[in-house]
């Protein structure tokens, strides 16, 4: 009889000490906000275009967080999509036309001639990449911008233009030679392509 | 005899020397046309200093190095520049980037040189700024700034300074031949660089089958403390992490530099150029380039100006274009293909091969890797090109990288060996090049996420000011209203009751008592002993400031744009401050004139006289402008434009000025009737 009160008691205390640990433990070490938002946010393109229906990119982080739908960053396009699906251990599914589709790297450039100077982009530019003054010319700082075209719908004079940032020497970077049709599918030889004299 | 160490792995390809290292280094002589990129090296472009149509001269600067890491560009010859535009450039991309044109005159004159005899007689500071001004970036392939690399961080002492002669890649013999001819130079450059890092010892790395290249360094260097060594031929002994291991036995760690472990390694050719710049004052404008491949005629070594067009290259030297033919810059296994002639030879130009179909077969197709395991036992940096391969190909780049992709060098041994031919370093360039992109790209949308956070929080931040100005405002509102309402309510009572009364009139008479203070400290502050005298002064003095200031900033618009934004801002502060002081003067006359009872003509306005004269003024420049108008309209259409609108401002001031006149002229005979009348 003793034996089984005394293994009871153990248990019992045990139980107490360890509690008392884990409550500590929770208390001490709460990790404040939800991990998850944070990694989605992070491989989101961060663009702050609201194509996805959500105002920026960490709302959308927050709803994904919440069992929202990855395929709607067309700024992101399918390596987004893959990465968020890794991430969350989903499957990857095809980017949602709904919400645009997936356009190259761009910049908006304002047609500084026509700018009339109401500051309206400056508003609606979500990461302050657009400088000017009321009345002044207004310029967009082309490093800052992210390419999310919320400055075109508010220009009352349709003078800001999106276009995309064109490879040159420096951005220039090795295909993949997988994609080189010469080189990968053919295994014979004489299949290649004709030579071209140099 | 010194100790060497051997590498992991390495290859035997068929040397391919003999061909081009027969004869001696011969010049090139002097193309109609350079083509002078303007980014020759590793680092920032440099800037153009010249404008289309000026006259060079030989070695004059065309472009200043701007920023940390960069080098400057000089004229190879003299000449005059005939354009600063994009143009195709050899690079493995294709693409074209900014380049000086310089159509030469054939004359060759020097400008101005600062030869020096003896370079221990200038300070380690001045020999690295000649050797930045000369524009001298690694000739050995990569071009990374020379005068950069002699300046390690302090805390790395060089111990080791080594001179990379071994010329692994085959083909290329233009180290081997410059090491014959100007075994000298290359020992003095080697004697200033030690000059400057102060090592322990000097050694020159050279490959045993340059027997030629090595007895000539050594009767060179035979009264210095410059070791020559020979190592044994093997690719890539003249990878730069490769010559260090074998000659010093220790290895560059992952991500590091060799300065890191007290060692530096230098080409051959940049130690010569590092002579010729501090000895003759002379800047990196040609260099000494392999041309070979049985494509060309005349095989051999050629002193070739920096920014010599290829083409012209290639048909002085008997091109015979074969079909099939490939024209690669650099050696067969680290050299890229080039698809156009139409380009310059540039400061890292060390071969230009033009191989026949036989030399350089093509590509065969990449068959599936049969994990041989050959690519790893070649690899001198000791990775395992297999996986690398898979993860490239599957675009598993995080993995890539922790399988140290980035400490690859790009050798090629690992294609050369595979059974499959799978171009292997191919896939190593493009997954490197993804991987910068992705670095790149998530450091953009970091500071994307940044900005939109700080501008999240500064309009909260505005919106809470907002709110709380907006309250304090009500608050005030309240108060006030709850003080008329007191008041209201004491003037009520007072009539009833005279002790609240008297307290409330207590507190008036208080209240009165500290406004009247508060007056009277006003007053005080505002009525120094300011004279009119001395505020006059003060406007004169502060007047010529501001026309020398405006002077000043004139003179900076033309030449220092960066001093006149901060003139103009000054100037504007002074305009400022004289119109203030103008306000002074008036206030003060005005004061005078009402406070001085004495003075009874204080000045109300301009006189008549002045008046009729402002008028006769305004009139004649009107008369002048039409005038010009008129010639305008003949001569120049685009002026009238704006003469229109001058003249119809003039016309509004001529009409001003009559109004003022008449205006003033009828007070006259007002008060002159009002006089008599009396």
């Amino acid at each position: 009889m003793s034996i089984i009160l005394s293994a009871i008691l153990t248990l019992l205390a045990l139980a107490i000490v360890f509690g008392a640990i884990l409550g500590f433990a929770a208390i001490k070490f709460k990790v404040e906000g939800n991990p998850i938002v944070d990694e989605i946010d992070n491989l989101l393109p961060q663009t702050q275009c609201g194509q996805c229906g959500f105002p920026g990119c960490r709302p959308y982080a927050e709803a994904i967080a919440n069992g929202e739908e990855i395929n709607k960053c067309p700024p992101g396009g399918e390596v987004t999509i893959q990465s968020l699906a890794d991430l969350l251990d989903v499957e990857a599914t095809p980017l949602d036309a709904e919400h645009g589709e997936e356009k190259g790297k761009q910049v908006a450039v304002i047609r500084e001639d026509e700018c009339i100077g109401c500051t309206k982009c400056i508003q609606a530019c979500p990461v302050d990449a657009i400088l000017g003054a009321a009345k002044q010319m207004h310029t967009v700082i082309a490093d800052e911008c992210t390419g999310c075209d919320l400055c075109v719908e508010p220009c009352p004079v349709d003078c800001i233009d999106m276009v995309l940032v064109p490879e040159d020497i420096k951005s220039w970077t090795w295909e993949n030679p997988g994609n080189q049709p010469q080189i990968a599918g053919n295994i014979i030889a004489t299949d290649k392509a004709p030579e071209v004299a140099v | 005899m010194k100790q060497i160490w051997d590498f992991h792995g390495g290859i035997h390809p068929k040397e391919n020397k003999e061909q081009s290292n027969q004869d001696g280094i011969s010049d090139a002589g002097i193309p109609p046309r350079l083509i002078l990129p303007l980014q020759q090296h590793i680092g920032h472009r440099a800037e153009p200093v010249v404008s289309v149509g000026d006259k060079v001269l030989k070695g004059q600067l065309i472009a200043k190095a701007v920023g940390a890491i960069s080098v400057a560009v000089h004229a190879p010859t003299s000449g005059s520049v005939t354009a600063i535009e994009d143009h195709p450039v050899p690079h493995a991309s294709g693409m074209t980037d900014l380049c000086v044109l310089i159509e030469t005159d054939g004359k060759d004159s020097w400008c101005e040189r600062t030869p020096c005899e003896d370079y221990s007689t200038l300070s380690k500071d001045e020999l690295l700024s000649r050797i930045r001004n000369a524009g001298i970036a690694g000739m050995g392939g990569a071009g990374f700034p020379t005068a950069i690399k002699l300046h390690p961080p302090r805390q790395d002492k060089v111990n080791t300074l080594i001179l990379n002669g071994a010329e692994c890649e085959p083909y290329i013999t233009s180290d081997d031949r410059l090491m014959r001819e100007r075994a000298s130079e290359v020992i003095l450059g080697l004697e200033i660089m030690a000059y400057i890092l102060q090592p322990g010892e000097c050694l020159i790395g050279v490959e045993d089958n340059k027997p030629e290249a090595i007895a000539a360094l050594r009767e060179a260097a035979k009264e210095t403390q410059v070791e020559v060594v020979t190592i044994p031929t093997k690719y890539p002994s003249g990878g730069e992490k490769q010559l260090i291991k074998i000659l010093t036995g220790s290895e560059v760690p992952h991500g590091r530099i060799p300065a890191d472990i007290g060692v530096m390694c230098q080409n051959v050719a940049t130690a010569a150029a590092v002579y010729r710049a501090i000895r003759f004052g002379e800047p990196l404008i040609s260099r000494v380039t392999t041309m070979t491949g049985d494509c060309i005629a005349n095989k051999g070594n050629q002193n070739v100006l920096i920014g010599t067009p290829i083409d012209w290259l290639l048909e002085q030297n008997g091109y015979l274009n074969q079909k099939g033919s490939r024209l690669v810059m650099g050696g067969p296994m680290m050299g890229f293909t080039l698809h156009d002639t139409k380009l310059p030879v540039v400061k890292t130009t060390n071969c230009l091969l033009a191989a026949t179909n036989k030399e350089l077969t093509p590509p065969q197709p990449a068959q599936a890797c049969i994990r041989c395991g050959m690519c790893s036992e070649v690899c001198p940096a000791e990775l395992l090109p297999q996986q690398l391969y898979w993860f490239a190909k599957g675009q598993e780049f995080e993995k890539a990288e922790h399988h140290n992709l980035f400490d690859c060098i790009e050798c090629g041994a690992c294609s050369y060996v595979c059974p499959s031919t799978i171009p292997l370093v191919q896939y190593y360039r493009y997954a490197k090049g993804e991987i910068k992109q992705i670095k790149a790209d998530q450091e953009k949308s970091n500071q994307a996420r940044e900005r939109f956070e700080f501008r999240q929080e500064r309009i909260e931040r505005e919106k809470a000011e907002k709110e709380a100005k907006r309250k304090a405002r009500a608050e005030a509102a309240a108060k006030a209203q709850a003080a008329k309402k007191e008041a209201a309510a004491a003037k009520g009572t007072a009539a009833s009751s005279p002790t609240e009364g008297s307290t409330a009139n207590d507190k008036a008479a208080a209240i009165q008592a500290a406004l009247q203070r508060v007056e009277a400290k006003k007053q005080a502050q505002t009525a120094p002993e300011v004279t009119l005298e001395s505020l006059q002064k003060k406007l004169l003095s502060a007047e010529d400031k501001l026309s020398k200031m405006e002077n000043a900033w004139k003179d900076a618009v033309e030449n220092n744009p960066e001093r006149a934004e901060k003139l103009a801002t000054a100037v504007e502060s002074s305009k400022t401050n004289v119109a203030k002081l103008n306000a002074q003067i008036s206030e003060m006359n005005k004061g005078t004139g009402q406070a001085g009872g004495s003075e009874p003509q204080a000045p109300v306005g301009p006189s008549i006289e002045e008046l009729q004269k402002n008028v006769d003024k305004a009139k004649s420049k009107l008369q002048l402008m039409l005038d010009t108008l008129e010639d305008a309209k003949l001569n120049h259409p685009d002026r009238v434009e704006k003469l229109e609108r001058a003249i119809t401002k003039n016309h509004t001031r001529v009409s001003h000025a009559e109004t003022a006149l008449s205006e003033a002229t009828n007070a006259k005979k007002t008060t002159e009737s009002t006089e008599s009348n009396g």
